[in-house]
C-alpha cells in the first residue's frame, strides 16, 4: 500500500493545466507537417502554416494556443494499492485547476449553472473521470476541451442492422454538418459500443491517443483508415475554406455492447490537440 | 491584400468579395454570447446601446487575460452561429457594418447583410496567440461584469481576415468545399 497525499496533486494539476494549453505534443508537430505536405489548396496550406506559427509562438511565450482554454476535463487512473491522505482528491484537483488557470493567464469559461449562467471566475469545477486500475500509482491527464468542437459532437443509438455502413454514414454526416465550427483540421474521436454514456466517454478518450497512431485491433485500425480517407474527401479542408486536410486523424475506441444496441458517438477535437499527463 | 480602416461605409463593405484577404486597421469592438444578449434585450426594451455600432465591426471573441507586459491574451474568433439570433437586429437597427468570426451564418443574417450592406469576415480559428499580436490596445467599454465576455474596444493594426460571406451573399465555405469535394 502506497500513500499519496492529495496536497501533492495540486501543483501537478496546476502545471498540467498550463502545459496542456500552451504546448502541443511531438505527434502534433509531425501531423501538421504531414498535413502541409499533403494539402493541395494554397489558402489551406497557408492556414496550416499559420497554425504551426501560432503553436510555436504560444510555446515560446508560454501563452495560450487558443483563447478557448476550455473546461478542464480530467482523467484519473487510481491504482487500487494507493491510499489517499491529506484531504479529498477532487477538491485537490479543483484547487490545481483554480491555480493553473489563474497563474497561467488562461480564460475562465465555466459557469455555475447551465441556466443561471454566472461565471465561477476560476474555471472550476473540472469534469473528472476516475478509473480504478491495478498498481500503486495515480495518473492524471488534463485535457482542456473548447466549445467550438464540443458543441457539434453527438451520440446516436444505431440499430445493429445498420452495421459498419451506418457508423460511416453517421460520422460523415457529423463532419459535414460541423463544417468550420470545429476549427479543422480536427482529430475525430469515435466511440462504438457500450451504452449511451459509455459511448460518449469512449469518443472523448479516443482523443487522448497520440496522432498518427492506429488502434491495436486490426478491424478497428482499418475502419479508422477508411473513415479518415472518407472525411478528407469531403473537401471541407483547413478552417472549412476548401481543401484536402479536414482531419489530422481519426481515432476509434470500442467496448462490448448489448445484443440490441449499436451506439456510436463522435467527439471532435479542434486542431489544437491539447492534453498533458503526469504520474505520481 | 486589401487594407481597410474602420469605420467603414456601405460602399466599402459592398466592394469586398468572398475570398478577399483583408487587413483591418483602426478600432473594432468585441462581443460574444452574453454581450449580444444584453444588447438585444436593451434594444427590445427601447434603450440605447453602450456603444455606437454604426459602420463598425464586431469581433466575436472572448480573449484570455493579458499577462504582465501583454496587451491582451490569446484572441482568436469564436463560433459566429451562436450570435445569429441577435445579429439581424444589430444590422438592421444599428447599421453594424462588419463581423469577424468563424463558421457559417443563418439565412436571416445573410438576408440582413444583403439588405443593409454588411460583410462577414473570417479569422483563423484557434490562431489566438498569433492574432493577439495584431491587437495594439484593449479597453473595456461596456458590461465589465461579464469578464471575458465584456465589450472591449480594440485598436488593431493589419488584423488579417478573409471575407467569408460578402454583401451579395456569396459564401466562401460553399465555394471552397465544392472545389475539393471528391465524394
Amino acid at each position: 500500500m502506497k500513500e499519496i497525499n492529495v496536497q501533492d496533486v495540486i501543483p501537478v494539476v496546476e502545471r498540467l493545466c498550463i502545459e496542456s494549453c500552451t504546448l502541443l505534443g511531438e505527434d502534433w508537430w509531425q501531423a501538421i507537417d504531414q498535413a502541409i505536405a499533403r494539402e493541395e489548396s494554397t489558402i489551406g496550406r497557408d492556414i496550416l502554416s499559420q497554425l504551426k506559427e501560432n503553436a510555436r509562438l504560444a510555446a515560446t511565450t508560454s501563452s495560450a494556443i487558443c483563447q478557448d482554454t476550455g473546461i478542464a476535463v480530467i482523467f484519473v487512473e487510481l491504482g487500487q494499492d494507493v491510499r489517499l491522505t491529506g484531504g479529498n482528491l477532487y477538491d485537490a484537483i479543483n484547487e490545481g485547476v483554480r491555480r493553473g488557470y489563474t497563474k497561467g493567464y488562461l480564460r475562465k469559461s465555466v459557469l455555475n449553472d447551465p441556466l443561471i449562467r454566472k461565471n465561477t471566475g476560476d474555471n472550476t469545477p473540472a469534469i473528472i473521470h476516475t478509473h480504478i486500475v491495478n498498481g500503486d500509482f495515480l495518473k492524471i491527464t488534463v485535457a482542456p476541451k473548447g466549445a467550438g468542437s464540443e458543441n457539434v459532437s453527438g451520440v446516436k443509438m444505431l440499430k445493429p442492422s445498420e452495421g459498419v455502413e451506418g457508423i460511416k454514414r453517421y460520422v460523415l454526416q457529423m463532419v459535414e454538418e460541423a463544417g468550420g465550427n470545429t476549427c479543422p483540421p480536427t482529430l475525430v474521436g469515435v466511440g462504438i459500443g457500450g451504452d449511451l454514456e459509455e459511448v460518449a466517454l469512449l469518443a472523448k478518450k479516443a482523443l487522448l491517443r497520440p496522432l498518427l497512431q492506429r488502434h491495436p485491433l486490426p478491424h478497428i485500425a482499418q475502419l479508422e483508415e477508411e473513415l479518415l480517407t472518407m472525411i478528407n474527401k469531403t473537401g471541407i479542408g483547413p478552417q472549412a475554406l476548401g481543401g484536402r486536410i479536414t482531419a489530422l486523424d481519426v481515432h476509434i475506441e470500442v467496448y462490448p455492447t448489448h445484443i440490441a444496441c449499436l451506439p456510436v458517438a463522435v467527439n471532435f477535437q479542434c486542431h489544437a490537440v491539447r492534453h498533458a499527463e503526469a504520474v505520481l | 491584400m486589401i487594407k481597410i480602416t474602420t469605420p467603414i461605409d456601405e460602399a466599402t463593405a459592398r466592394s469586398l468579395k468572398a475570398g478577399d484577404q483583408v487587413l483591418i486597421n483602426g478600432i473594432i469592438y468585441t462581443g460574444r454570447d452574453a454581450a449580444h444578449k444584453r444588447m438585444f434585450d436593451a434594444l427590445k426594451a427601447g434603450q440605447e446601446l453602450p456603444v455606437d455600432l454604426r459602420d463598425q465591426i464586431i469581433y466575436y471573441v472572448g480573449p484570455c487575460p493579458a499577462k504582465p507586459g501583454q496587451v491582451i491574451g490569446a484572441a482568436g474568433p469564436t463560433t459566429s452561429g451562436r450570435m445569429d439570433a441577435y445579429t439581424p437586429t444589430l444590422i438592421r437597427e444599428k447599421y453594424l457594418r462588419g463581423m469577424i468570426g468563424k463558421g457559417g451564418r443563418s439565412p436571416e443574417v445573410i438576408k440582413a447583410m444583403r439588405d443593409i450592406g454588411t460583410v462577414y469576415f473570417l479569422a483563423i480559428g484557434g490562431a489566438g496567440a498569433l492574432l493577439a499580436q495584431r491587437i495594439k490596445k484593449a479597453t473595456v467599454v461596456a458590461y465589465e461584469d461579464l469578464g471575458p465576455e465584456a465589450i472591449y474596444c480594440l485598436v488593431v493594426e493589419d488584423f488579417p481576415v478573409i471575407v467569408g460571406i460578402d454583401c451579395q451573399g456569396n459564401n466562401l465555405y460553399t465555394i471552397g468545399r465544392s472545389q475539393y469535394r471528391q465524394l
